[in-house]
């Protein structure tokens, strides 16, 4: 059996979004090895992300049920997920390249002896086998590799994938496991930064601001725009390490990858490590009084203007 | 407290890779430095030593010889003594291989903390950490912007950057730490420093002597270049720019 297995992502008894892609990758592989995509769950009382992803392009869908669950912790998830593996005959075990993704998916790969792929953002075949891009080198390289191990964990760039079509709903099984809650590591607390702005990985449209905003103030001129737009509000690292924007918001190498229609860089110089992020954007627009910025190298139009001036015009010639 | 803090040789990858005929990474111009995200695991366990917190830092290493350069970078910042774990074609390791090299290492020094950067900034896996604590049973807190551990108690808090926010979890030591990018500011090693790091120890070990043999499961195949963006043009006015995202690339309407 070559079957592939999606661990989806949920919070507040929602699918979140960035599984979609997973599903993507995994119609993209299921071409090249055959077997079913089946979709697991592991929550508790969240038998509507189960409902949810069963009409979201899986073949099967497995809900294991128990408060150990109840807030995530990846020492919970890696046997669960290798376990469920194992019984299910997966060769490979895709999960979202979130921060939640990159958490378990190397410890399950441990677990399984699986080789593991981060960041996939193409699949192909390789002398019979599936062959694997994923971008290294913050974005400058892209390394082709292949593996050997009888199942193999990927997690998956949210960006270079499609969700699939919606379809008839799978059938969901629900299984106990019976593992006992992890006993060295203890769930604390999560503080969410609380945004009624669509996600930066989905967004449409994003307004991203640099250290050249010299204050958290300044963003809200961000803030305005993108609403305006209906867009999320990022940040480069710079931004983020002075204290003006969340972490959450970060763009770059070692923040989120985005890729919308419409990247506006305001005041945003354009280290690598950001271009690393954003580079996939559609249309991006720099607004930087200074015109020699490397942004520019990238970008589609560029007004070299002063971001307090221009960003309140924009907005208002927009309104 | 013991810490043993892992140190990687990385590609200066701030330079532009090129490709051989054969698709391969040419690697005859390119420099080699010390992991960024190994510099502030390596903060963090120099603070936690000066704090009187922790005995002993460990800087462990698996690399080919060379790597003692990026070593001694590490020893200048601080720390007692470096270990290498020496293989010379790193081409042959996968993420998993290089885990199963620290979990003996990890057997042999009994470290109550082991601190990671939580990727490399040249293969950018974001793995070994993960599968180093699954490998060794111990608990992991990855992404870690503030590490306060209680020594006496035998605990650990650790506040993680993950999406959407930040997360504290409690880990029982011994426990896998990997560093983020804003769990400290890593210090420039000081002339004192750097000469007193060339004097530590540095022991140089093998896998096949730590009783580990290591076959790759991911092989690479080659590497090729992203497609290139082309910068486009300047506008002079907001007006000039609205005009251009309505009327030529039709993103706002």
């Amino acid at each position: 059996m070559s079957n592939i297995l999606v661990v989806a992502e949920h919070l507040e008894g929602k699918l979140r979004k960035a599984t979609l892609p997973t599903i993507g990758f995994a119609k993209k592989a299921q071409a090249l090895t055959g077997g079913k995509i089946i979709g697991l769950v592991l929550g508790h009382n969240a038998a509507s992300v189960a409902a949810e992803l069963a009409t979201a392009g899986v073949d099967h869908v497995i809900h294991v049920d128990s408060p150990i669950y109840a807030n995530y912790l990846a020492e919970a998830y890696a046997p669960a997920v290798a376990e469920i593996a194992k019984v299910k005959g997966a060769s490979i075990v895709a999960a979202p390249a979130s921060t939640t993704g990159k958490d378990f998916l190397p410890r399950a790969a441990a677990r399984m002896d699986a080789g593991m792929i981060s960041d996939a953002i193409e699949v192909f075949s390789h002398n019979g086998a599936v062959g694997y891009k994923r971008p290294v080198w913050a974005g400058n390289l892209i390394a082709r590799e292949t593996s050997t191990s009888a199942i193999t964990a990927v997690t998956v760039r949210m960006t270079n994938f499609d969700a699939p079509a919606a379809g008839a709903a799978a059938p969901i099984e629900t299984i106990e496991l019976g593992f006992a809650a992890p006993e060295h590591t203890q769930f604390l607390s999560f503080d969410q930064v609380k945004s009624s702005r669509p996600e930066l990985t989905d967004a449409a449209a994003i307004v991203a601001g640099g250290r050249g905003l010299k204050s958290a103030e300044a963003f809200k001129m961000l803030e305005e725009l993108a609403d305006l737009i209906g867009g999320a509000v990022g940040a480069s690292r710079a931004a983020v390490d002075s204290g003006y924007a969340p972490n959450d918001w970060q763009i770059g190498q070692t923040g989120k990858i985005v890729a919308p229609n419409l990247y506006f860089a305001v005041a945003i110089s354009g280290a690598i490590q950001h271009l690393a992020g954003m580079k996939g954007s559609k249309v991006i627009v720099t607004i930087n009084k200074d015109g020699e910025a490397p942004i520019y190298q990238i970008s589609d139009y560029g007004l070299v203007a002063d971001a307090f001036k221009a960003v309140p015009e924009l907005t208002a010639a927009l309104k | 407290m013991k810490i043993l803090a892992t140190v990687k040789r990385v590609f200066d990858t701030d330079g532009k890779p090129k490709l051989t005929a054969d698709a391969k990474l040419d690697v005859s111009s390119i420099d080699c430095k010390l992991n960024p995200f190994d510099e502030y695991g390596v903060e963090e366990a120099v603070r936690l030593q000066e704090k009187g917190i922790a005995t002993e830092v460990v800087i462990c290493c698996v690399g080919p010889e060379e790597a003692q350069k990026e070593m001694r970078t590490a020893l200048a910042m601080g720390g007692d003594r470096g270990l290498l774990v020496k293989v010379d074609n790193t081409e042959s390791l996968d993420t998993l291989s290089i885990a199963k090299i620290l979990a003996a290492v990890v057997k042999k020094e009994k470290p109550d903390l082991v601190i990671l950067g939580k990727l490399s900034t040249d293969s950018e896996n974001n793995q070994v950490g993960q599968m180093l604590a699954e490998l060794t049973g111990y608990p992991q807190a990855t992404f870690a912007f503030k590490l306060t551990p209680d020594a006496a108690g035998g605990w650990a808090i650790v506040g993680r950057e993950v999406d959407g926010g930040t997360s504290d979890v409690k880990v029982k030591l011994p426990a896998v730490i990997t560093a983020d990018l804003r769990l400290n500011e890593p210090r420039y090693a000081s002339l004192p420093g750097i000469m007193k790091a060339k004097k530590k120890p540095l022991e140089i070990t093998t896998p096949e002597a730590l009783g580990v043999s290591v076959k790759p499961a991911i092989v690479g195949i080659g590497y090729e270049l992203p497609p290139a963006r082309k910068a486009g043009i300047k506008v002079a006015s907001v007006a000039e720019l609205v005009d251009k995202l309505k009327n030529e690339a039709k993103v706002i309407s």
